[in-house]
């Protein structure tokens, strides 16, 4: 049964089987998602499913419940109903329910590419030979993803919507005896990606990693390569700029405060072109452009129907499914891009000529790759460590001058970004892969005046 | 279809397209959760989830494809032949797997009451009962929740394994945030495991609940952990987090034969050292153990039919096991698996930590912290971070208190404690014997991303020269 069908025929059974009056939503997804892997340069695990989910939540007699299926039989189906229902009437009341979303014109109909939706393992496999093929001899490991998703939305309150995201993503290392330099990628197309590439900067990345030297810890200027800074962006996003987090007063936003150096401006775009989310959220509610900062300044945070409610104003949509409570932030963040200038990245470990760009300003500080493994240590002041990865590099004068052992850091990243603690901007904003879902952030490099490293490698 | 049809028409079609080994795992999984917050329901969802996975090795590759819709079995193993043929092009050594008896049995684990008996209703009161407790008591956010599991899987191998178990899992969790002016503190109590309801009575929710408030808001006006070189006491809660990552992803196969060196890391473990190496001091005796009634990894066979079975992995300090699977064993030379699992039907099954855990030690709390004259006592987890070789930790906790003189003395606020695994580990001089089961229900590895349900019997224990209160 085709994902419209579904819709319609899940809003028909609550119709028969839920009290007279009932509100109710319905998402139904077709996902396929295929993910080629490798280690040790081959192809050591290699998958593919695709899984239509069918999602149902409810309010009824001042009660909500919602549940999902990926039994879509007719039996399935009313199953799924009469459950629901019945968890319904057996529920407290549910005073913060805020109704459903309206009737509204679609905002988009999302990024999506058949050809990458549907991409052959042969496809797959052949960006990989590519990869391994490019590090010359070094080992490879990472992954190659391509997924699709068809979704359609309908509720009791006559709003319809649809749409479809595809995306691929790469993500991988090559390895010397002991150092590792990554590449990775994301986007709606997967022809845009060449695993060749991006088996190079890895390979280079690597081979620059070799015999790093230990540095005292402390305070640092760094240039973020984009790989590091969608840490930060997504920090931002999911325990900053979200309505639930601020209402509860555990995140560091303050709207209508310069929190961050006027060169900082952040936007969460699901209709944009790095979005690989679809361009509606768990409401129905179609998607929208959203400054979260201009100039340095906290504009606006992410709100739901319901963590709208609370704080008096409409939802930005984006509600996420039934279950998932973080409480409402960006899938499809964005740190606009500066005006830094840009360098040939050649024979250096970069990412891209935006970083080299960078490295001028530096007179004595550390290039970083990636951070890694990061966890909070206070919501409030956004207190995070972790450790570098994949490549730190000592740079004075504005030159690469060797390698560096993985640091621990613990640090502010509202702090570090803080006013007039950023140098400068990176020219381009990469979009990378996320491992914990189909979110997407787009980051340029960054060059802040200091970071705070606690730790070396070895302790 | 039943689940044994479907799961062996898709291993027979794996076969006729190639393969010379092919499994197939059908899967039925019905989740609850319930969340209330300040003394509301905030949420409740029931998720019924049901499909095939099909895993085929062409050569030595494999390829894995899977389906919810059972009348589609042979595409799902025509298509998991068709992918390992294209893992083919870019192939690795040659790949076997060790032997396990193809078992043909039926297995599920004890539950004295079955979650799905408990009215909605009660779960709701409770929840939001103690929340309420945990408000009139200080927090300023109070949150409870609980999950329950009912997972029924048919196991199917083209060696003649036929298995099917069913798996009730269960677990509860209470947490109460005060909020100051520059900073939160938060205090929380739960556990999951194996187990029916009984679990989450056991928890005494309600009677712990204002202790938690308590602890929160006086956490906010308490002095600040200091930072410095000490004798470190772990409580039992964050000893779970401390073995699960500096020990327990460190002797994963996989990660040590470097498949997982791209995103989750690798070990620093050598296998050269296997047998041989001091991981820790004499006090330190560590078991994968997945037949512990009530424990969250327990089973009663793994994912690729092996049978469970405790195995020491660091006897009186040195290191002896690794967690393995079948094609990860025999590549590293090893003749035991038995530690393979998957996130549902439409996930690849790869090595999982099961009840990985510290036997016994033969102190009490009470003595540990009689016998310091000078430390700190930390307990359960508030952050955790560690590197890709499972070396260099940090932890974050959600409690401390002084010891003196062997006293517990003043709670501290933002405790920290950084080291690196082995030189941690030798350094615990003494061990409680008051050892819980701890269940971590989110343990995440492998891409596509899976969640893992791992358990972590641990005690107290006291580690010499710790660097605590780091911070930003």
């Amino acid at each position: 049964m085709s994902t419209p069908r579904l819709v319609e025929r899940l809003l028909d059974l609550v119709a028969r089987l839920a009290p007279v009056g009932t509100e109710a939503e319905v998402t139904t997804e077709t996902q396929t998602l295929a993910l080629t892997r490798f280690a040790n340069s081959f192809i050591h695990q290699n998958v593919a499913d695709t899984t239509t989910t069918v999602r149902l939540r409810l309010h009824a007699s001042g009660r909500t419940a919602s549940g999902s299926t990926t039994v879509t039989s007719a039996d399935g189906l009313t199953a799924l109903v009469e459950r629901t229902v019945a968890a319904s009437r057996l529920l407290p009341a549910d005073p913060g329910w805020s109704g459903l979303t309206p009737p509204a014109a679609p905002t988009g109909t999302g990024n999506y590419d058949p050809d990458t939706a549907d991409a052959d393992p042969a496809v797959r496999a052949k960006l990989v030979r590519d990869f391994v093929d490019a590090t010359e001899g070094l080992t490879a490991a990472g992954y190659c993803r391509t997924t699709g998703i068809r979704a359609n939305f309908g509720n009791t309150a006559g709003h319809r919507i649809e749409g479809a995201a595809s995306s691929v993503a790469v993500d991988a290392i090559a390895r010397t005896a002991g150092s590792d330099g990554v590449a990775r990628t994301a986007g709606v197309r997967l022809s845009d990606v060449d695993g060749a590439v991006l088996g190079a900067v890895a390979a280079a990345k690597a081979r620059a990693g070799v015999d790093p030297v230990d540095i005292e810890p402390g305070e640092y200027p760094v240039v973020l390569e984009p790989s590091a800074v969608i840490d930060v962006v997504l920090s931002f996003a999911l325990w900053g700029y979200n309505g639930k987090a601020v209402a509860e007063r555990r995140s560091f936003v303050d709207v209508g405060a310069a929190q961050f150096d006027s060169s900082v401006n952040l936007v969460d775009d699901p209709l944009g072109p790095h979005s690989l989310h679809l361009p509606f959220d768990a409401e129905g509610t179609p998607g929208q452009r959203l400054d979260l900062v201009r100039d340095g300044v906290s504009v606006a945070v992410a709100h739901d129907r319901r963590t709208a409610r609370e704080a008096g104003v409409t939802t930005t949509g984006h509600a996420l499914p039934p279950g998932f409570r973080t409480g409402p932030f960006g899938l499809s963040t964005l740190l606009e891009p500066g005006t830094a200038p840009t360098e040939p990245a050649a024979g250096r470990p970069v990412a891209d000529d935006s970083v080299a760009g960078l490295l001028a300003g530096v007179e004595r500080g550390l290039l970083v790759t990636d951070l890694w493994y990061t966890r909070v240590l206070d919501p409030r002041t956004l207190v995070i460590t972790g450790l570098t990865r994949n490549g730190v590099w000592l740079v004075e004068r504005g030159e690469i001058v060797r390698p560096v052992g993985n640091l621990r850091f613990t640090q502010s990243y509202p702090r570090a970004l803080g006013p007039g603690r950023v140098r400068a901007v990176g020219a381009e904003a990469a979009t990378l892969p996320y491992n914990w879902g189909l979110i997407s952030v787009t980051a340029p490099a960054l060059l802040l005046d200091s970071w705070n490293f606690t730790g070396g490698g070895a302790g | 279809m039943t689940g044994f049809d479907a799961a062996t028409t898709a291993v027979e079609a794996a076969l006729a397209a190639g393969a010379r080994y092919a499994d197939a795992r059908v899967v039925h999984r019905r989740t609850e959760s319930m969340a209330a917050r300040n003394a509301e329901v905030e949420d409740l969802s029931q998720l019924e989830n049901s499909g095939l996975g099909v895993r085929a090795l062409v050569g030595s590759s494999w390829g894995f494809f899977a389906t919810p819709d059972l009348d589609t079995a042979g595409d799902a193993g025509r298509g998991a032949a068709g992918i390992a043929s294209a893992s083919a092009s870019v192939p690795g050594p040659a790949l076997d797997l060790v032997e396990v008896p193809a078992y043909q049995d039926s297995w599920s684990n004890p539950c004295r009451i079955d979650p799905g008996d408990v009215a909605l209703s009660d779960k709701g009161d409770l929840l939001v009962a103690a929340t309420k407790l945990m408000r009139e008591h200080g927090a300023d956010l109070a949150e409870a929740n609980y999950t329950t599991w009912d997972s029924h899987s048919w196991l199917v191998s083209s060696q003649g394994h036929r298995i099917d178990q069913r798996i009730r899992e269960c677990g509860a969790n209470a947490t109460a945030t005060a909020i100051g002016d520059t900073e939160s503190q938060r205090r929380s109590l739960g556990n999951n495991g194996t187990s029916g309801w009984e679990l989450v009575e056991g928890l005494d929710l309600l009677g712990n609940a204002p202790r938690l408030a308590e602890q929160a808001r006086a956490l906010l006006s308490a002095p600040q952990c200091p930072s410095g070189v000490t004798d470190l006491i772990l409580g039992g809660q964050q000893m779970v987090l401390q073995v699960h990552e500096s020990v327990g992803h460190a002797i994963e196969l996989d990660r040590i034969l470097g498949w997982e060196a791209a995103f989750a890391g690798t070990s620093w473990l050598d296998l050269a050292e296997l047998g041989r190496l001091r991981y820790g001091s004499e006090l330190m005796n560590i078991t994968a153990d997945p037949t512990i009634p009530g424990a969250l990894g327990s089973f009663g066979y793994d994912d690729e039919g092996t049978p469970a079975q405790p195995r020491d992995i660091v006897r009186d300090g040195i290191w002896v096991g690794v967690l393995a699977g079948r094609d990860s064993a025999a590549m590293a030379g090893l003749d035991y698996a038995g530690s393979v699992r998957a996130d549902g039907w439409a996930r690849l099954p790869m090595v999982r930590m099961t009840n990985v855990g510290l036997k016994p030690g033969p102190h009490t709390l009470e003595e540990i912290i009689n016998a310091t004259d000078d430390g700190i006592f930390m307990d359960t987890n508030r952050s955790w971070s560690i590197d890709d070789r499972r070396l260099n930790f940090q932890f974050g906790c959600e409690i401390a208190w002084e010891v003196k003189n062997g006293k517990r003395g003043r709670m501290l606020r933002n405790p920290t404690y950084t080291g690196i695994g082995p030189t941690f580990w030798r350094s615990m001089d003494m061990l409680s014997n008051e050892v819980v089961a701890w269940g971590t229900p989110n343990c995440g590895k492998g891409q596509p991303s899976q969640i893992g349900h791992t358990g972590h019997p641990t005690a107290p224990a006291r580690f010499k020269g710790v660097r605590v209160g780091v911070r930003g």
